[in-house]
């Protein structure tokens, strides 16, 4: 089925919110990516948003995404040559010029950042991720699980240097690609998973970016009708086609944040002391992302399950360089679209994968029975 | 004792404390020109004072959230960013409204130069490019300018550098570095900044006009003016830091409210003459809100309280065509002429309430036309526009109350929503007043921390104590203290273990 729709500048808002939400804390500032993608519109104008039955089957298709500390990114923003750079680069190294773009993840700054470099090569942007959410290793992908290989991998940096990987697997291109970032002051643009039009539907999570605009729009649309928007997201979720098992876990303070970045990762604990109604203490452990929540030691919900800590009024998604000592938080917890919690998938992007002892357990069973 | 004023679009309130009690308040216009609306103040609470000696006077003002918001009286700023080859895909000012941005003007550049993460230079700060810039300020006789480089949190030399080379050229610069009023951010700090020198030419001439006010009704005492955290700012230190007020007034409404009713958890509505500003006190400080604050539809990332304008006020327009309607134009400072209680020939909300008995001030003559369903139907119609929004900021169905402060408080006639109970204390008039009256005093604590070295709980708590005796030093009482603010910025990423550690404590004034 065709979907045939565009992305106009008006859409931008709900995308980068929904992307915030879906980010589970990572993926980077949103904010950063919807200035980003309101200048870049600013000449191009609507930017064609197709589905991936549009892509013919040997066309390729490119994920561009920001790798390093989000926390970095909200200071040292790009200069806007970076991702046409790594773009040039990965059609060279394929020897194949590309159709469309696509999200490698649709959380956060990643998930604009695509039709950022779309507005600024007239290039259509493919309504599907390779995630369903954000995720701290770009080994940790649908594509890299259902056999596509992250390589070639293009990096690139403000002054237009940049890296080619051709790795073995996708780990070890994780981890040269972590080190060039690193090497390249923690926040750098990259294209890897060159993927063909025939490879997507094996490995790619279809409708996410629609998913991410509808869950920008419902909470938008709440606040304008003075409804709760924790409510009709809740609603929302639990009607849509991969967040189903949607729970409010928790509803109080931040009363602790220590972070650090480590390796060219934003790492963590926060504590948030419940107010009413939620009594106890919950920890939330950090890699860019929220991995792991626990109440009172207990644990509530892992990774690869999607752990969003919103504003408790307003339900705008905080992400993980947002938290601030002192604010006023709703944790919701969703589980994550099911090509991720395959045994194939968990082998990638399990607990274990974290430093989480505790075998993997879907939030259904772990949060919804208790 | 203490004398408090808070400076409103309205009113002029000022009050005269001692201790928590108030010995006198009262409210008078606020005058185009702001200082004789204070000087009259103080001559209205002369009677009051007497003899007796004044410790301390705190001003309150939103004079530099309402001229940067509407873009009066600001100075040009040449903006300066440090950072290239990185940061041009969001260029300088690029999210800022069309008639900031005229006021602002368009000398702005991004030069080379800034630091990575861990330290290491994005590329050498190229003096050249700065030297141009200034000498561009000068002929242009610009005089107000802000440098915000990337990564001054935690590398703040090329800022330093730029500035030395900006007043090397033009010395009469007003210039604001982006790490002394903000933090990592770069959009935002840039924005703060570059706010900050807008206010140059007004800032120092807001602050002679206190003065001035101050010595014309005789006093000689100590004045400070309030900011957003609660805390207080020397003259001299806002007319450097005229950013630092913005959004005092929303503070200054809640806490004076919580000390006038004695709650610690509660709802709190400033009803002025224009808007209903609803906040929350926990533990008897204001919620924060979490969102970046957005002033004048410029986003900053100072500390605000939470707080919900709703477009309802004493002056506020009812109209009647073709359904009742109320709010959110205002008649503003003018109600004292405009309304119709006044003379005036506008029905404002103020009339209503005259009308209907529940307050009595100007000429209820004037509205004695206004029949009985009408009257009863535009004084519900306020309670269901007021009870929306304090749903909105409810934390919690908890029985907290409702505290109404503020010069149109007769406008709800409401006494109880849902499980809360509406609470008007006394002097609540003047609330805004008793809040800078009381305003605290802080002490900050700032340093570049190795966790290595110094494990991060010793380095934390050495940070509060630190900061608690800088409070204690500037005259805070020691029983009174509290941390409110504990900040970590991490500096390196190799070995995680340097950060850059703020932690802010309170306490009141002795």
């Amino acid at each position: 089925m065709s979907t045939d729709t565009v992305f106009k500048a008006a859409d931008i808002d709900d995308l980068a919110r929904g992307a915030a939400f879906l980010g589970s804390g990572g993926g980077g500032d949103p904010y950063i990516g919807s200035l980003l993608l309101r200048e870049a519109m600013k000449t191009s104008g609507d930017i064609p948003l197709i589905s991936m039955d549009d892509v013919p089957e040997d066309a390729l298709v490119v994920p561009t995404a920001m790798i390093g500390a989000p926390t970095v990114m909200v200071e040292k923003i790009p200069s806007g040559e970076e991702a046409v750079e790594t773009l040039r680069r990965t059609e060279q190294a394929v020897g194949k010029k590309v159709f469309a773009l696509m999200p490698a993840e649709i959380g956060g700054l990643n998930a604009l950042l695509p039709f950022v470099l779309a507005a600024r090569m007239g290039l259509p942007v493919v309504d599907a991720d390779g995630c369903g959410r954000a995720v701290p290793h770009i080994n940790m992908t649908t594509f890299s699980i259902y056999g596509v290989p992250v390589s070639p991998v293009t990096i690139c940096d403000e002054h237009r240097s940049s890296v080619l990987i051709n790795a073995v697997d996708d780990l070890a291109a994780e981890h040269l690609a972590r080190a060039t970032s690193t090497a390249m002051g923690a926040a750098a643009i990259m294209s890897c998973y060159p993927i063909l039009g025939r490879q997507l539907n094996v490995a790619a999570i279809p409708r996410t970016i629609t998913s991410a605009l509808n869950i920008g729009r419902q909470i938008r649309q709440a606040r304008e009708a003075r409804e709760d928007p924790i409510e009709r997201l809740l609603t929302y979720l639990r009607s849509s086609d991969y967040y189903k098992h949607a729970y409010l876990l928790f509803d109080g303070k931040v009363t602790d944040l220590e972070r650090r970045t480590v390796g060219g990762f934003s790492v963590g604990t926060l504590h948030i002391t419940g107010g009413p109604g939620s009594p106890g203490l919950m920890e939330i452990i950090i890699q860019n992302e929220n991995l792991s929540a626990r109440i009172d030691g207990k644990i509530v919900t892992m990774v690869p399950d999607l752990i969003c800590i919103i504003d408790r009024e307003t339900a705008e998604p905080i992400t993980t360089e947002g938290l601030r000592y002192g604010q006023r938080v709703r944790v919701l917890g969703i589980g994550a679209p099911p090509l991720l919690r395959t045994a194939e998938a968990l082998e990638v992007v399990g607990p274990d994968k974290f430093g989480i002892a505790e075998p993997y357990r879907p939030i259904e069973t772990l949060y919804g029975q208790s | 004792m203490k004398i408090g004023i808070d400076v409103g679009g309205t009113n002029t309130d000022a009050v005269l404390m001692d201790g928590s009690r108030v010995v006198a308040g009262l409210k008078s216009p606020t005058t185009e020109d702001v200082s004789s609306g204070v000087e009259e103040a103080l001559r209205q609470l002369q009677p009051a004072i007497g003899a007796s000696k004044i410790d301390s006077l705190v001003i309150g003002t939103t004079q530099f959230t309402n001229a940067f918001v509407q873009g009066k009286d600001l100075s040009q700023v040449a903006v300066l960013r440090i950072g290239s080859p990185a940061t041009h895909a969001l260029p300088p000012l690029c999210a800022w409204p069309e008639h900031l941005l005229a006021a602002i003007g368009d000398c702005r550049t991004i030069v080379r130069g800034g630091h990575n993460v861990d330290g290491r230079r994005i590329a050498a700060l190229d003096e050249r490019a700065v030297a141009a810039f200034a000498r561009e300020i000068r002929k242009r006789g610009i005089k107000a300018a802000s440098v915000t480089s990337v990564f001054a949190p935690a590398t703040p030399d090329d800022e330093h550098r730029a500035a030395e080379i900006i007043l090397n050229e033009a010395p009469d610069t007003f210039l604001t570095m982006s790490h002394t009023t903000g933090r990592l951010g770069l959009l935002e700090r840039e924005n703060a900044a570059t706010m900050n020198a807008s206010l140059a030419a007004l800032s120092k001439k807001v602050v002679r006009s206190f003065e001035e006010a101050i010595a014309s009704a005789g006093l000689n005492c100590p004045f400070y003016i309030s900011q957003n955290d609660g805390t207080v700012l020397d003259s001299k230190t806002v007319a450097a830091f005229p950013v630092l007020t913005f959004a005092s007034g929303p503070t200054n409404s809640m806490r004076g409210a919580a000390l006038l009713s004695g709650a610690r958890d509660a709802i709190i509505a400033d009803i002025g003459g224009t808007t209903s500003d609803i906040g929350a006190i926990s533990n008897g400080y204001p919620r924060e809100s979490t969102v970046s604050s957005d002033i004048g539809g410029v986003k900053t990332n100072f500390r605000m309280p939470d707080v919900f304008a709703l477009g309802l006020g004493g002056g506020s327009l009812v109209r009647t065509s073709p359904d009742l309607a109320i709010g959110p134009i205002s008649t503003g400072h003018a109600l004292h002429k405009e309304a119709l209680v006044f003379g005036g020939s506008t029905l404002t909300a103020s009339d209503i309430v005259v009308a209907a008995g529940l307050a009595d001030f100007g000429d209820r003559s004037r509205v004695a036309y206004l029949d009985t369903k009408f009257i009863s139907e535009a004084l519900q119609l306020m309670n269901v526009m007021f009870e929306a929004a304090v749903e909105k900021m409810r934390t919690s169905n908890a029985e907290i109350p409702i505290i109404l402060v503020g010069g149109g408080v007769s406008l709800i006639s409401s006494k109880k929503f849902g499980p809360s109970e509406i609470i008007i204390p006394e002097n609540s008039g003047v609330a805004n007043a008793v809040g800078a009256a009381l305003a605290q005093i802080g002490g900050e604590f700032d340093q570049i921390i190795l966790y290595a070295d110094e494990p991060r709980e010793q380095a934390v708590n050495r940070a509060k104590a630190e900061a608690t005796a800088i409070a204690i030093g500037r005259g805070a009482v020691e029983s009174s203290i509290e941390i409110v603010d504990v900040e970590e910025v991490p500096l390196n990423y190799v070995d995680g273990d340097a950060v850059r550690l703020r932690v802010k404590a309170v306490g009141d004034f002795a």
